[in-house]
Parts: structure tokens; C-alpha cells; sequence
């Protein structure tokens, strides 16, 4: 079982992320769970999301504390939430930011790798949600999930243009990611 | 549970949305319900249906309390109506007055609940104190496990409550957020073969203009003992009924969560840990661990709180050496959760002779984590090698907050 901890604010959509991570898993042939951490919503706090992502039924009802991937979808997260909290040493952060991942200080074993998902968005999509393009750059990192799989579950859920525009970033962030996986 | 056989026909969708669906398509002819967190999503759902024509012949109620919403499904089923309503925490307890209207008058109103602590402090995360509280109102009570039991649980329950000997209200118990909110494969109730499950409401006595009767009219010191003997007789019969039903739903649809209880890994438990809802599934994984340890550990799921079904649990647990119970509610003034004191209570005058100890659990949504479960695990086992030291106790209290 691979499991996956979103970390975003109010209004971010790391809900609708892992949950479009649970559609794209279970079309790819796995069985998939997600569920947000129940907080209070209010736009701009911090907030968590879960998926889990199994070959055999998921039974499993706990929140996430030994993550495989960790997502975070806004940096400035980094100064008040632990986002490596937990993450298995051989695991993936995925950061959304213009710096580099020896920049961010993560005190981790694991992988940090980064990626300016906001540029993606604005140059394709016109708006600064990442929700979407991180699924690209965590299909592209970690190999769990087909690309493909995650843009149609999300032209699945924004149909007509949004839910176009939204696979094209998808793409575009899944393969920035693969070119800097092969650095 | 899942069977991976299934796979090619389930989606991935949320677990309101599930709920939803399958009181769709158990062609209810009204609805009310009062929007509550985290049973919105539900009754949003069914909203959107009425609003898009999907539910034929039925009516979409807005009131302006849950207080309304169950007096408006009496009345609603007492003209012979399928009617269904969700709700939870306050909202429930708003209703508790009527619960027993509705128990009294015999009236099969079906509800989801989607349980969730109560307040003071205020809290909006899932246990099952809300539901527990109404356990004497007259209600089937059945917990069900994942989103697919929550789905399947609807229209056996009908089945059960609208059966002619029986006439009772029954809610459908499912995890607030753990349930209600989580994205998980499942297969859509099909119309055709709930058709063919479930037929149509037909009660024998109905409030009608043209042949005048009265409902849940006054009955002095004379009269009344016998109409709760009569809800006791219902409840009583409801327990086979209940194992029937699901053995029939099995039949058309090739899924089965459990009768009144169910088992898992039983047959040679020498510890089994009992309880209710979600939380079996975490159980299930840290039994497991054991199992491929080699530690006889086993999970005793109970399906119906309400009817309650002794003898079944009894039998279940005869030959184990130590019980322990997780309860997601505390009758406080007792120190026990409800499932706890109930099963000491069916044991006392058995011929079984096991010790059995107490957890309350997840209070107001506190994760329940599987390092948790196994210290659970680890307690029993001492207490049924050298006896029982702390008969209950709260589970993952934090002392430095006291």
C-alpha cells in the first residue's frame, strides 16, 4: 500500500486533489482511498488531505502518519507545518516553489524534489490553482499513477475547457518533473 | 467488504454520494431532512435528484428543523409512504421526542445517520454517542463498516422495517466523515435488482379519510403496557429477520456484510475484540499482524445494536479466553460504553465464562491508530492470563491535558 499526505490551505483544493488521486488510482487498476483530515474548513488555514493507493481492498480507517509521497501546495506551509513529518526514508516530497529543493532546509531523508506549479498554472490555465498540476508532477515523480488516468478523472469532474485546460498543465508539470528526475 | 471479484462494475465516489443513491433507488415517496454536518453531503445529493426528476413520485420536504423533518415523515408514513430522512449529533437529538412518536405509532421511517459526537464543547467529528443515546426510542439500530455496507444497509433495512410483522423505524449508523466524506470504490445500488429485492411498501393499517382510524391516540393504565409488549414482540421478531434479509440481499446481489453479527478470523479466537461501525476495519489490519504471527486473535463485529442479539454474541464468544470492547460512546456516570455494559449483561446469566474489559474510543473524531489497537490487543491478553485489573477505561486519554 502507498500512501499520500496533501498539504495545502483553505481554498487550495487539496481535498478535490486526493480525491481526483483516488478516481486516476482506481482506474489505473488499483484499489484507492481518500479522505481530507476533517478540520474546520476556513479559506487560508493549513489543511491535510489523504489518499491511499492499495492492490488488495483498503481497510484501513487511521489518518496517514508514515507517508510514502508528501505534496505540498504552497511553500510558505514550510514555516509552520512539519510537512515531512513521518515520510518513510526512501519517500517523495513534492514542493510547489520557484526554489530549489536544497534551499527548502527539509530535515528528511527522503527525496525533495520541486517544482513551480503556480508558473504552470498561470501559463496554462490562467489562474494560480495547483491542485491539478501537482497530480502531473506527483504522477511524474513517483511513477505510482498513470498520467493519463489523472486527466481523465479530472476532465471527468470540469468538463469542457477548465477540465482541458487543466490536462494540458497536468501534462506540461508531469514532464518538467520527468526532465528533472533524469538530472 | 470489497470483493475484488466485483471490481469491473464499482466506481470511486463519496460515501454521501453512495448514500444518496441508494435511497434513490429504494423509491422513497417523501424526504425531509434538516442539512447538519457531516450529513449535508447527503441530503444535498438527494436535493440535486428531486431537482433533476430522478426520483419519481417522490417529495422533497424543506423544513426548518429535524425536529419537523421526523414529524413531517410520521405523518407521511402513516398515509403509507416509504419516507427517509439523514441526520446527526444535535440534529438527532432534536428529533428524540418523535423517535418515539415514530416507534410508537409503528412507523417503518427509514434514516441514515451519520454519526458524529454531541456537544458541550462543540464538536463536529465522528463517534456514536448521538446515536446511542436514542437506543430506547424504539429504533433498529444497524452500524454498518465501509461505504458499500452503508449503501447495501438501506434497502435490507426497509425490507426488515416494513415487514408487516415487524412495522418498526430503523437508522442506518455510518461514521460522520470517515464514512460520510472518504472517496472508495464501490458498486451503485442497481435499480432492477433493488426492484426485485425490495418490494413496494404495503401496510396493513393506514391513515385514510375515507375509512377513518386513529394513530398513537391515548392509552390509559389499562392499555398501554400491552402497546410497548407489542414493540418489544416487533423488536423480537426483527432478529431473525434481520439475518434473513441479509441472506436474501446476498441472493440478488452476491454482497453480504453480516447478519445481526459477523466474524472475522473467530473460529479458533483465543482474544476478540468487539465493536461497531469504521473502526472494524482498522481492527481487521492489526489482526492481521497477529494472525501472521501466529496469535489467535479475532474480531466479532455487531451488526444490529437495536435489536440486540444476545444469543448470537454468546455463542460468538463462548470459547474465547478474553473480550474486549471498543464503544465510540460512554454512558458516563458507569465508566462503559453502551456495547460493553450490554455485552457483561447477556453474558450474566449464560453458561459463558470469560472476561470481558472496556475501552471507550475516538471521542469527538480522535484517530484511532493501529499502534493503539494493538496496545488494546496487548491489555486483553494480560487480562486473560491473570485476571482483569481496570475493567474500563477511556483509550489514548492525555493526561497532561487533565
Amino acid at each position: 500500500m502507498k500512501e499520500i499526505r496533501i498539504h495545502g490551505r483553505g481554498g487550495q483544493g487539496s481535498v478535490t486533489a486526493a480525491e481526483m488521486l483516488s478516481i486516476a488510482a482506481f482506474e489505473d487498476g488499483k484499489f484507492s482511498q481518500a479522505f481530507p483530515a476533517f478540520g474546520v474548513e476556513r479559506r487560508g488555514a493549513p489543511v491535510q488531505a489523504f489518499t491511499r493507493i492499495s492492490n488488495s481492498p483498503i481497510r484501513l480507517r487511521s489518518q496517514i502518519y508514515t507517508p510514502d509521497y508528501v505534496i505540498v501546495q504552497d511553500a510558505t506551509l514550510l514555516d509552520t507545518v512539519d510537512v515531512a513529518s513521518g515520510i518513510k526514508d526512501d519517500g517523495i516530497i513534492i514542493v510547489n516553489t520557484t526554489e530549489k529543493p536544497e534551499s527548502l532546509n527539509l530535515k528528511t531523508k527522503a527525496k525533495v524534489m520541486t517544482v513551480d506549479a503556480t508558473k504552470v498554472a498561470m501559463d496554462v490555465i490562467g489562474i494560480p490553482i495547483v491542485n491539478t498540476v501537482l497530480l502531473g508532477a506527483f504522477a511524474g515523480a513517483t511513477g505510482e499513477i498513470n498520467v493519463g488516468s489523472i486527466q481523465h478523472a479530472i476532465k471527468a469532474r470540469f468538463a469542457g475547457k477548465i477540465g482541458e485546460k487543466n490536462a494540458k498543465a497536468i501534462q506540461k508539470a508531469y514532464e518538467l518533473i520527468r526532465g528533472k528526475r533524469r538530472e | 467488504m470489497i470483493n475484488p471479484a466485483y471490481k469491473g462494475k464499482m466506481v470511486v465516489v463519496e460515501g454521501s454520494y453512495a448514500v444518496a443513491h441508494s435511497a434513490k433507488i429504494c423509491r422513497p415517496n417523501v424526504i425531509s431532512a434538516y442539512p447538519i454536518t457531516p450529513q449535508t453531503h447527503i441530503v444535498e445529493d438527494l436535493s440535486q435528484f428531486i431537482a433533476d426528476g430522478e426520483i419519481p413520485n417522490c417529495e422533497y420536504v424543506n423544513v426548518e428543523s429535524e425536529f419537523s423533518a421526523i414529524s413531517a415523515l410520521i405523518g407521511a408514513s402513516a398515509v403509507g409512504a416509504r419516507t427517509y430522512s439523514a441526520t446527526t449529533s444535535q440534529g438527532l437529538l432534536l428529533m428524540h421526542e418523535a423517535l418515539f412518536n415514530t416507534s410508537g405509532m409503528r412507523l417503518p421511517v427509514v434514516m441514515t445517520v451519520a454519526n458524529r459526537a454531541v456537544g458541550a464543547p462543540i464538536n463536529i467529528w465522528n463517534d456514536h454517542q448521538d446515536a446511542i443515546a436514542q437506543r430506547d426510542t424504539g429504533w433498529i439500530q444497524l452500524y454498518v463498516e465501509d461505504v458499500q455496507e452503508a449503501s447495501d444497509t438501506l434497502p435490507q433495512l426497509y425490507k426488515i422495517a416494513e415487514d408487516n410483522e415487524i412495522m418498526l423505524p430503523g437508522m442506518v449508523c455510518m461514521d460522520g466523515f470517515i464514512l460520510s466524506h472518504v472517496y472508495e470504490p464501490v458498486i451503485l445500488l442497481e435499480q432492477e435488482l433493488t426492484d426485485n429485492f425490495l418490494p413496494p411498501f404495503q401496510p396493513e393499517n393506514i391513515l385514510d379519510p375515507e375509512n377513518p382510524t386513529t394513530f398513537g391516540a391515548f392509552a390509559a393504565p389499562d392499555t398501554y403496557e400491552e402497546f410497548r409488549y407489542l414493540q418489544e414482540q416487533a423488536m423480537q421478531k426483527a432478529l431473525p429477520k434481520i439475518e434473513t434479509v441479509a441472506k436474501e440481499f446476498e441472493e440478488v446481489f452476491g454482497r453480504f456484510h453480516g447478519g445481526l453479527i459477523d466474524g472475522y478470523m473467530l473460529e479458533d479466537a483465543e482474544i476478540i475484540v468487539m465493536s461497531m461501525g469504521s473502526i472494524l476495519g482498522t481492527v481487521k489490519d492489526v489482526v492481521d499482524e497477529y494472525r501472521a504471527r501466529g496469535e489467535k486473535i479475532g474480531v466479532l463485529k455487531v451488526r444490529s445494536f437495536r435489536p440486540f442479539p444476545k444469543k448470537q454474541i454468546c455463542e460468538a464468544v463462548k470459547n474465547a479466553h478474553a473480550i474486549v470492547v471498543l464503544d465510540k460512546n460512554i454512558s458516563i456516570g458507569t465508566n462503559e460504553g453502551a456495547l460493553f455494559t450490554e455485552t457483561k449483561s447477556c453474558l450474566y446469566n449464560s453458561k459463558v465464562r470469560v472476561p470481558v474489559m472496556g475501552y471507550t474510543v475516538g471521542h469527538g473524531g480522535r484517530d484511532i491508530r493501529v499502534e493503539s489497537i494493538a496496545k488494546v490487543i496487548e491489555e486483553t491478553k494480560k487480562a486473560a492470563k491473570y485476571g482483569i485489573t481496570l475493567e474500563s477505561q477511556f483509550l489514548d486519554l492525555k493526561e497532561e491535558l487533565l
